[in-house]
């Protein structure tokens, strides 16, 4: 007797823990195989491009802050270089090395954050997930002294920042960049070398390089598939053309790739912030501007290397206090443009962690 | 050997059995927060308040209402008496623009963040409450208040609250 067999299709989210926000994926299955696969997105819709056409230029920071809402500093950093580059002006040198510090801050704290819900899903369920949560405590404490807050920073704004650092941050941002190295030293000994994680994550999800560029994927998903692309190299903003770095790349952008590539970068981060610390001079840390900005009609595009790839603010101004419309590309939503290459012939297990490996965020795809 | 990279991550979880726990017993224990932190019950000083709006004004929200009457508060120099000073902390997202456009200081954010209501009614800061509440401003937007502990910014007065 032979079994009659058909492929099902099965709702994969808007509620699954795993899909990392409110995402749905349309899964076609023959048994455990993908065969086909339909990403649903916004459910997180917002309107804040719409929104922003009737905000005054600051106000907007506060809209920035939740689009990506595990890298909110990034966001307010593309978003004010953008007014500052349809107003002509320059933030002072102090303001600019505070928003490269938070800058790199904010990128370790999110890889954190992607790493310790990719192993999450993996099934490392909770202890990696609660030491990275001990370190991001700590950057959350930093932000926290800098900004007054914890997620939603609001903290920069066109023309530097909003308060020059606070006493008590410099030698807790010291304690910071003595300890954190061993701190990721210690990941790599948790799970680096995890038969486990090893087997389900070697040669799982590749994304050939071609593909890769051929998608626009940007960040540390593209690293990953062996391309040295990183905006702070490629097109130096802020203080990044002062400082060394290397770019970690990996070789065939496997979902292990993926993961080496984000811990590596933390160390990278790590490098860039002390060597800021070092360089920091003193002086202004906001630009003379009035509360109510009116750029000069025109339009601008500024971008920055946040940590989920390139993010891009695109603001026309019609002269008046709002913008006349305000356009971002978001990393994460291009980044998810290949799932469906990436998953089809992988099996309802693997899918888990190829989605998680790519790191997006919902609140910045439905933005 | 296989199974060597498990028992070596095994190593550094057992290595945390001897450490002291991070984490902090909530309510009887309570973890510190900065003197910047942006918080609840916002601190208002009538006295150095002129009504002039620029707060509710800048907020992206629309969370403050102000309602001015100058018979209130006839020839007192160039301030107008206040009918109406109502935050609605349940949609404010404590973003600290008001407090940053207040060119008087008289609004400051406060440090508490304990505030849990059962209606949404109650969250409406209205002024009366604002001219009772128990004074914790934080420093944020206030860099004078930065060198000024916890403990003596509660309760502070208008004079030594302002510039
Ligand atoms: S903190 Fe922000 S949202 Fe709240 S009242 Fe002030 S400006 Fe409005
Ligand atoms: S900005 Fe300050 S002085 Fe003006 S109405 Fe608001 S609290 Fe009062």
């Amino acid at each position: 007797m032979t079994l009659k067999t058909e492929p099902i299709i099965v709702n994969i989210g808007p509620q699954h823990p795993s899909t990392h926000g409110v995402f749905r994926l349309r899964i076609l299955f023959d048994g455990e195989v993908i065969h086909d696969v339909e990403p649903v997105f916004g459910y997180l819709h917002r309107g804040s491009e719409k929104l922003a056409e009737e905000r005054t230029y600051t106000q907007i920071v506060t809209l920035t802050d939740r689009l990506d809402y595990l890298a909110a500093m990034s966001n307010n950093l593309s978003y004010c270089l953008s007014v500052e580059k349809l107003m002509g002006i320059e933030a002072p040198e102090r303001a600019k090395y505070i928003r490269t510090i938070m800058a790199e801050l904010m990128r370790i704290s999110s890889h954190l954050m992607g790493l310790g819900f990719f192993l999450q899903d993996l099934g490392a369920f909770a202890t990696p997930l609660m030491y990275m949560f001990r370190e991001r405590e700590k950057i959350m404490d930093l932000f926290e002294m800098a900004s007054g807050a914890r997620i939603t920073y609001t903290y920069m704004r066109p023309g530097g920042v909003n308060d020059d650092l606070p006493p008590e941050f410099m030698p807790a941002l010291r304690k910071f960049a003595d300890e954190m190295p061993g701190y990721i030293d210690e990941y790599e000994r948790l799970l680096r070398e995890n038969e486990i994680l090893i087997t389900r994550t070697k040669g799982v999800g590749v994304l050939p390089r071609d593909l890769a560029i051929n998608g626009s994927l940007s960040g540390p998903a593209l690293r990953a598939s062996g391309v040295p692309w990183d905006l702070r190299k490629a097109d130096p903003y802020e203080v990044y053309s002062r400082v060394q770095f290397d770019l970690p790349v990996g070789q065939i952008g496997d979902n292990y790739d993926r993961f080496l590539v984000r811990l590596e970068e933390m160390r990278q981060s790590l490098r860039i912030v002390r060597q800021c610390m070092q360089q920091m001079p003193a002086g202004p840390f906001r630009a003379d501007l009035p509360m109510l900005l009116r750029p000069p009609k025109g339009d601008a595009y500024a971008h920055v290397e946040g940590p989920k790839g390139e993010l891009g603010f695109y603001l026309v101004s019609d002269g008046s206090i709002s913008p006349y419309r305000c356009a971002i590309r978001a990393p994460s939503f291009i980044n998810l443009s290949l799932l469906k290459e990436m998953l089809v012939g992988w099996k309802i297990a693997d899918m888990i962690t190829i989605v998680g490996s790519l790191d997006f965020n919902m609140g910045e795809v439905d933005r | 050997m296989y199974g060597e990279g498990i028992l070596k991550g095994l190593g550094v979880t057992l290595s945390y059995l001897f450490k002291k726990p991070v984490t902090v017993q909530y309510p009887e224990e309570k973890a510190p927060h900065y003197p910047r932190f942006r918080g609840y019950e916002f601190v208002w000083y009538e006295d150095r308040c002129t009504g002039c709006a620029s707060c509710a004004k800048y907020c992206p929200l629309g969370t403050i209402k102000i309602v001015t009457n100058p018979e209130l508060q006839p020839n007192v120099g160039n301030k107008y008496g206040l009918e109406i000073f109502d935050i609605d902390t349940g949609r404010c997202m404590f973003c600290g623009l008001c407090v940053e456009a207040c060119p008087y200081d008289a609004l400051f954010m406060g440090s508490g963040f304990e505030r849990a209501t059962y209606t949404r009614r109650s969250m409406m800061v209205h002024i009366d409450e604002l001219r009772l509440a128990d004074k914790q401003p934080s420093a944020f937007a206030r860099p004078h208040l930065h060198g000024v502990e916890f403990g003596e910014r509660t309760s502070l007065t208008s004079p030594e609250a302002g510039r």
